[in-house]
């Protein structure tokens, strides 16, 4: 169960060996935490990942995820939530893609597309069946700044982003009274192995600074997180900047 | 109603509690919360007519399980219970029999201690106990085994219960002594040992409705506590409200208010006309919607400073009304929305006579962090009752109202955990929100035998509650 603060005591990791969805199960761990599951695509980092989440003193198990494959999500996930309840869903997977290599070759564009909104719609879904049926709990969907406005330099992950977006925010509203809440997370650029070799854009954070921002969201019950925050205001002035102008910005 | 010596019947409707007709259909999952309104679940809110009923739902609520709920004041997530059941006890209200010559009075679990008030005051009966709010059942006042500011001399609420009859999870009704294991649990046990039907209590015999009051200030933690060890037995209720805002040399300037039934010859002449009236005031509830951050330590600094300075530095014999001295939050109802949407923590923990320094310690704490508290009192227990969970233990009680919005209150509260448990005390279940499961085998050495309890009775988990699954009871 959360406390009065919001934090969990049970975590599912939805792509368990995410650098953002570690650093958020770290901070947990260190509050309520003691049961975590990571999902993931068995790797030796998936259990590389479970093995530093034990150190901290919490009880990890592993279980077998892939987002591009969603017919098997109702019997995985079910399995994990047969074994107890979760207080924290964090859906935590997702791929950036090469925009460069992906928009000369569509089939690595649908597969972006596949992981981080189609397996994300099956994932949310299945998840927020069995968090209702417990009548309570959070899911915490990591989003993207770039999923507010479509960019030049990465509107196909962006796309997959706002699609996600959308897709918590409906989700949100429709559980908007069973004791389950949906958080959205919009991090900026968080440097991790995912943005290795780019330059820093403006506003860049880390998975730590990301994993403090949803620890508050939890203890307030909010509905949008941004990391940093001030990108909320950022982005709300980006969003209605006229086309021609967006355009030529560098970004 | 004469004084004859055969319990009398009380017949309904004078004594069915008013409200509104209860709803035949079960409601679909609604959002429930404790008094602090923080962590919120959902469950289907059940609102059983007659302990037939009551039995029906508990035999046929699913896996989940459910929970008993009175009138919803435990603060934390004692009454819910997710995705479960929530049992709405406050329809079975009936007063059964009032026996005028022992002083006992036969009940409903839902019937709440405001209404006993209204029916036994002008017999002359008081309830043995009372928590800071008469807006608890019964039923509830077992569970959490509540006390008063009466414990150093009367023990908590369960000491003056003759017998209860207990709704457990095999579906069987059973009568209920003390003395017995499953009373031992279920006193404190937080609903945990089944669904209280009804409870036979021991009433005190009062003159008056009025209360004789002492008040007096104090300067200093040190003065406090050398006072309340010195003359506490000499009053039968006795409480100190403590600003946990003072620093330095102020560190927990108190104001000390003991006081007795006024006995019929202490009232001026106009009372005795009517002295045992009782006539609790109402003021307007606050809004729904009350922005966070309205108690802060700015305006919790103000109070506390008013609050103080507005108490004489000594002043005996002031009559008061029972509902001042005891209630005085229950003349604003729906008092906790001024909390905001956040909601708020009330820690309460007590530590053992000869953990003075511990005491001293934490409170320094408090006000070293700035806690906005101007709802803290202190009090010193009396003689622990046998219940496995029963938090009372002869010692020092602090008890103190925090925004649950406050900045890295967890962790502080973590710590004050630690050196609550170390000195050998405990946090109260019926206030907590919180708690680290870890430490709560330290603080109730019976948790075990609890847990053991449990597993045979109900080894299903049929009575389940939020608070049970967050802390494994």
């Amino acid at each position: 169960m959360k406390d009065a603060f919001g934090h969990p005591q049970s975590l599912l990791v939805l792509g368990g060996a995410s650098e953002i969805g570690l650093a958020v199960a770290r901070r947990l761990i260190a509050r309520r935490t003691r049961t975590v599951w990571l999902a993931g695509r068995p790797s030796p980092d998936l259990e590389a990942a479970a093995e530093g989440l034990r150190a901290l003193g919490a009880e990890v198990r592993t279980t077998a995820f892939d987002a591009l494959d969603p017919d098997p999500h109702e019997e995985v996930l079910g399995k994990v939530f047969a074994e107890g309840d979760i207080d924290m869903v964090l859906l935590a997977f997702g791929v950036l893609g090469d925009q460069a290599n992906d928009e000369g070759d569509p089939p690595a564009a649908v597969r972006v597309a596949q992981t981080n909104y189609t397996g994300a719609v099956s994932a949310g879904l299945v998840c927020a069946a069995a968090l209702q049926n417990q009548g309570h709990g959070s899911l915490v969907v990591l989003s993207s700044v770039a999923g507010e406005r479509a960019r030049r330099a990465n509107f196909i992950y962006g796309s997959s982003k706002a699609g996600l977006d959308a897709f918590a925010q409906g989700l949100g509203d429709a559980l908007h009274g069973t004791g389950v809440r949906v958080m959205v997370v919009r991090p900026g650029f968080v440097r991790t192995r995912m943005t290795a070799g780019m330059p820093d854009a403006p506003f860049a954070t880390t998975p730590e600074a990301v994993a403090s921002a949803v620890e508050q969201g939890l203890r307030r019950g909010s509905e949008t997180v941004w990391a940093p925050g001030s990108l909320r205001v950022v982005m709300a002035a980006l969003r209605h900047l006229p086309r021609p102008l967006f355009r030529r910005l560098p970004l | 109603m004469s004084a004859d010596t055969h319990p009398t019947p009380v017949a309904e409707p004078g004594v069915a509690e008013p409200g509104p007709p209860p709803p035949s259909a079960p409601d679909p999952f609604v959002s429930v919360t404790g008094w602090g309104r923080t962590a919120p679940t959902t469950a289907s809110v059940l609102r059983p007519r007659s302990p037939a009923e009551a039995a029906e739902a508990v035999r046929d609520w699913g896996v989940r399980g459910g929970i008993a709920r009175g009138l919803g004041r435990a603060y934390g997530d004692a009454a819910q219970s997710a995705g479960g059941t929530v049992l709405d006890m406050t329809a079975l209200r009936r007063i059964h029999a009032i026996d005028d010559a022992t002083g006992t009075v036969v009940c409903d679990a839902g019937v709440s201690l405001h209404r006993l008030m209204e029916v036994l005051l002008p017999l002359g009966w008081f309830v043995p106990v009372t928590p800071g709010t008469r807006q608890v059942t019964v039923g509830g006042a077992i569970g959490a085994d509540v006390h008063g500011k009466n414990h150093h001399i009367s023990g908590s609420f369960s000491r003056h219960v003759h017998a209860i009859e207990l709704l457990t999870a095999d579906g069987g009704i059973h009568t209920v002594v003390p003395g017995t294991e499953l009373f031992d649990a279920t006193a404190g046990g937080m609903g945990l040992t089944g669904v209280i039907l009804s409870a036979t209590l021991q009433l005190h015999r009062v003159e008056t409705s009025l209360i004789s009051v002492d008040t007096e200030r104090v300067a200093g933690l040190d003065d406090l506590m050398a006072r309340l060890a010195a003359t506490d037995h000499h009053y039968r209720y006795s409480v100190a409200w403590i600003d946990l805002l003072a620093r330095g040399r102020s560190l927990g300037r108190a104001v000390l208010t003991r006081g007795e039934h006024a006995p019929l010859d202490a009232l001026p002449a106009r009372a005795r006309r009517n002295p045992l009236a009782f006539r609790p005031g109402q003021l307007p509830a606050p809004p729904a919607f009350v922005p966070a951050g309205l108690l802060n330590r700015t305006t919790v600094g103000l109070f506390n400073e008013f609050w103080y300075r507005r108490a004489p530095r000594s002043r005996t014999g002031r009559l008061q009304r029972l509902s001042a001295f005891f209630h005085p939050l229950d003349a604003v109802p729906h008092w906790n929305r001024i909390y905001g949407r956040d909601g708020f923590v009330q820690y309460q923990f007590v530590v053992g006579h000869g953990q003075e320094e511990t005491l001293h310690r934490i409170i320094a704490r408090i006000s070293r962090r700035r806690c906005p508290s101007f709802l803290a009192v202190l009090k010193r227990f009396g003689e622990a009752g046998p219940g496995w969970l029963s938090f009372p233990m002869p010692g020092w009680t602090l008890a103190l109202d925090i925004p649950a919005g406050l900045d890295g209150l967890g962790a502080f509260l973590d710590e004050l955990d630690e050196e609550v448990a170390a000195a050998g005390g405990r946090v109260y279940l019926a206030k907590d929100s919180r708690l680290r499961p870890e430490l709560l085998a330290g603080m109730y050495p019976r948790l075990a035998d609890f847990r053991s309890l449990r597993s045979r009775l109900d080894p299903c988990g049929v009575f389940t509650s939020d608070l049970s699954r967050r802390l494994t009871l």
